[in-house]
């Protein structure tokens, strides 16, 4: 998979590649672009240039409708949950389940298919929730996080984006994530997580992309590199980060 | 005083002797349910039922309950409006100017110009879904508040009516049918065929949603909530028609109310669009992400409250033989939010339900009445239903505050 950008106003020429099975890390300083690169991915936002390819086909991104139609599903920072709504209405939010006889919006949900479905997504993903009817809003940030990522697996056949999926998490709720990350790379989907963790980073991604201004600033195998290699990437000098070492 | 001179002050201590202890420490959370439902306002109505019967015992007569269904009508499908907008996280200021407007516009289009009446409803309904849709758009593409582009509707809808009333000061409604709609009864054995059908479409409604969820074990509602809506309804239903049939029978409007109640009670609980709806509320941007055209429904929901506030039009129109410039006036707009409110919408979205406006109609509307009974004073009723809506407010807010500090971590 390839994807490649033009100049954006906060991206500049970024290009990026992401294999399926396999955990990709954006890393790179506030500012650096990230998280616009996952927007434009998810198609919430659009690029002003570029080109993208799924599997060796060119695609178009740049609507929430076009991403999801290519199988690619986001965990955005802020979560994009609605807190009055419950568990299943959020799994399943703008992919209601509807029945047929009324034509357009105004057909019914079908709330047990929604319901059974829901259950079987969070069950494989070893997720626990006290119900499925809750309100997000009396949720914990774990669990919340939890939602969002099983959103994200139940929608996103192919390509699952993570924007700092672990930052408003305490110890034991990161580690979960972490290892959920890592189930859905064996699942055989193409996950890519942005972080600012970098030993998060390396105990999760095979291949790490340091962005820096809005351009690449090396792209890292986890096999063959040290965290200073990626420091340095990220600040922008060897000659820092020699300074800082010694 | 400085700091070290507060460590001066303080008495010595020895080190490695804990200075501050915490034992056993309990917070008990209440069990979060998804909201307190209608047993406040239910409450409340008792209240205000039981005060105004002590105080003149003609309140609760069959003659002034029947009065009070056909006074609370028009507040009430207009109440409907504003909780869909409001669920939407929007507002609309112009319901009570379109609802005078496409009055005097029934009016004009029945009496002056000698319409039949079939066109002029459909003109007068279109009347409101096209006022409603150009408020919706240009909140939604263009992204003005829509508390300021219905100010502004409130304002030129408003001379719209002046226009249309203006040339005749007053236009009479002479027309059988519309004036059948606030003026009629139903027989009482249509009456009880009603309820019976009503009663038994409820049950089927309920026994097929329940079938549905068993064919797929997980998350299979226990079966006494639906049991209780159905024996809670038919019993509202039957004690209503006993009352209303030992005086005139059960008013046309009753009906109509109570149907789109239903109506509208489906479309936003258990449809896609209902569900949108309650998304764009809660949090407009993650619904955009999800695909969910946030645009689509805020133009839906104020073009509904449009043809619900045209709808109010006609009733009111009915109900006075007759519209002027004042009609859909006065503090009709403010009862319809407060009844809202006191329905336990949230004024910042996301939150809210149709029947809840029903039963916010019928406190203030039951205040009115009642100080009506009791021969009190414009200024009474305007000071008695403030203070109603400013309490039910806060207790809902106590409530709120409370269950979310025990939700959240």
């Amino acid at each position: 998979m390839v994807k490649e950008y033009g100049p954006v106003m906060a991206l500049n020429g970024v290009d990026f590649e992401a294999c399926p099975g396999q955990v990709t890390a954006i890393v790179g300083d506030n500012g650096a672009g990230k998280s616009t690169l996952i927007k434009i991915i998810a198609g919430s936002v659009r690029a002003d240039s570029g080109d993208f390819e799924l599997g060796g086909v060119p695609v178009k991104l740049g609507t929430p409708h076009a991403a999801a139609a290519l199988g690619i599903a986001t965990v955005y920072q802020d979560l994009a949950l609605c807190e009055n709504l419950d568990v299943v209405s959020n799994l399943f939010l703008g992919r209601e389940s509807l029945a047929k006889p009324l034509i357009g919006p105004l057909r019914r949900l079908k709330e047990p298919e929604m319901y059974r479905a829901a259950a079987e997504t969070l069950e494989s993903l070893s997720v626990t929730l006290p119900s499925l009817r809750t309100p997000v809003a009396g949720l914990s940030g774990g669990q919340r996080q939890a939602v969002a990522v099983s959103r994200a697996v139940l929608w996103g056949s192919r390509l699952i984006l993570m924007d700092e999926p672990t930052a408003a998490l305490a110890v034991g709720p990161t580690a979960q994530v972490l290892a959920l990350i890592r189930r859905l790379a064996e699942r055989g989907l193409a996950v890519v997580v942005v972080s600012h963790s970098l030993p998060e980073v390396f105990s999760v991604a095979e291949r790490i992309y340091v962005l820096r201004l809005g351009s690449n600033a090396g792209v890292f195998e986890r096999s063959t590199t040290k965290p200073q290699d990626v420091v340095a990437a990220i600040t922008g000098g060897n000659a820092l980060m020699e300074g800082m070492i010694g | 005083m400085t700091l070290s001179s507060v460590g001066s002050d303080a008495p010595e201590r020895t080190r490695g002797e804990p200075w501050m202890r915490v034992k056993r420490l309990a917070l008990l959370r209440p069990r979060l349910g998804a909201e307190a439902g209608p047993v406040p306002v239910v409450i409340g109505l008792i209240v205000i039922w039981g005060y105004f019967e002590s105080q003149n015992a003609n309140f609760l007569t069959a003659r002034n309950l029947s009065n009070l269904v056909l006074q609370m009508a028009v507040t009430a499908i207009l109440a409907m409006g504003v909780v869909m907008v409001m669920v939407a996280g929007e507002i609309d200021l112009s319901l009570g100017s379109v609802t005078g407007a496409s009055a005097c516009l029934l009016g004009v289009l029945l009496t002056l110009d000698h319409w039949s009446v079939a066109p002029a409803i459909a003109v007068t309904l279109g009347f409101g879904i096209l006022i409603g849709s150009v408020q919706g758009a240009i909140t939604a593409l263009v992204g003005v508040p829509s508390f300021i582009v219905t100010l502004g509707g409130f304002l030129a809808i408003g001379g719209v009516q002046l226009a249309l009333a203006g040339s005749a000061g007053e236009i009479a409604i002479n027309d059988g049918t519309v004036l059948a709609v606030a003026n009629d009864y139903l027989s009482s054995a249509v009456a009880w065929g009603v309820v019976g059908a009503v009663i038994v479409a409820l049950a089927g409604v309920e026994m097929a949603r329940r079938r549905s969820w068993s064919r797929g074990s997980p998350g299979a509602q226990p079966w006494w909530p639906g049991l209780l809506r159905v024996v809670v309804s038919a019993a509202v239903l039957v004690v209503a028609t006993l009352v209303l049939n030992s005086y005139f029978g059960v008013p046309y409007l009753l009906v109509g109310l109570v149907g789109l109640a239903i109506g509208l009670g489906w479309i936003t609980r258990r449809t896609g669009f209902g569900r949108h709806l309650y998304a764009v509320g809660g949090n407009a941007e993650a619904a955009r992400r999800a695909g969910i055209s946030v645009t689509g429904i805020k133009i839906a929901v104020l073009a509904a409250s449009g043809l619900l506030a045209a709808v109010a039009g006609i009733v009111s129109a009915s109900r006075l033989y007759s519209v002027d410039a004042g009609t859909g006036g006065g503090t009709l707009l403010l009862e319809a939010i407060a009844a809202a409110v006191i329905g336990g919408t949230s004024l910042f979205g996301g939150r809210g339900r149709i029947y809840n406006a029903l039963l916010g109609a019928l406190v203030i509307d039951s205040v009115e009445n009642g100080l009506d009974l009791l021969g009190e004073s414009a200024s009474t009723k305007n000071i008695a239903t403030g203070i109603i809506l400013v309490l039910a407010v806060c207790l809902d807010a106590l409530n709120r505050r409370r269950r979310s500090r025990a939700g959240g971590r």
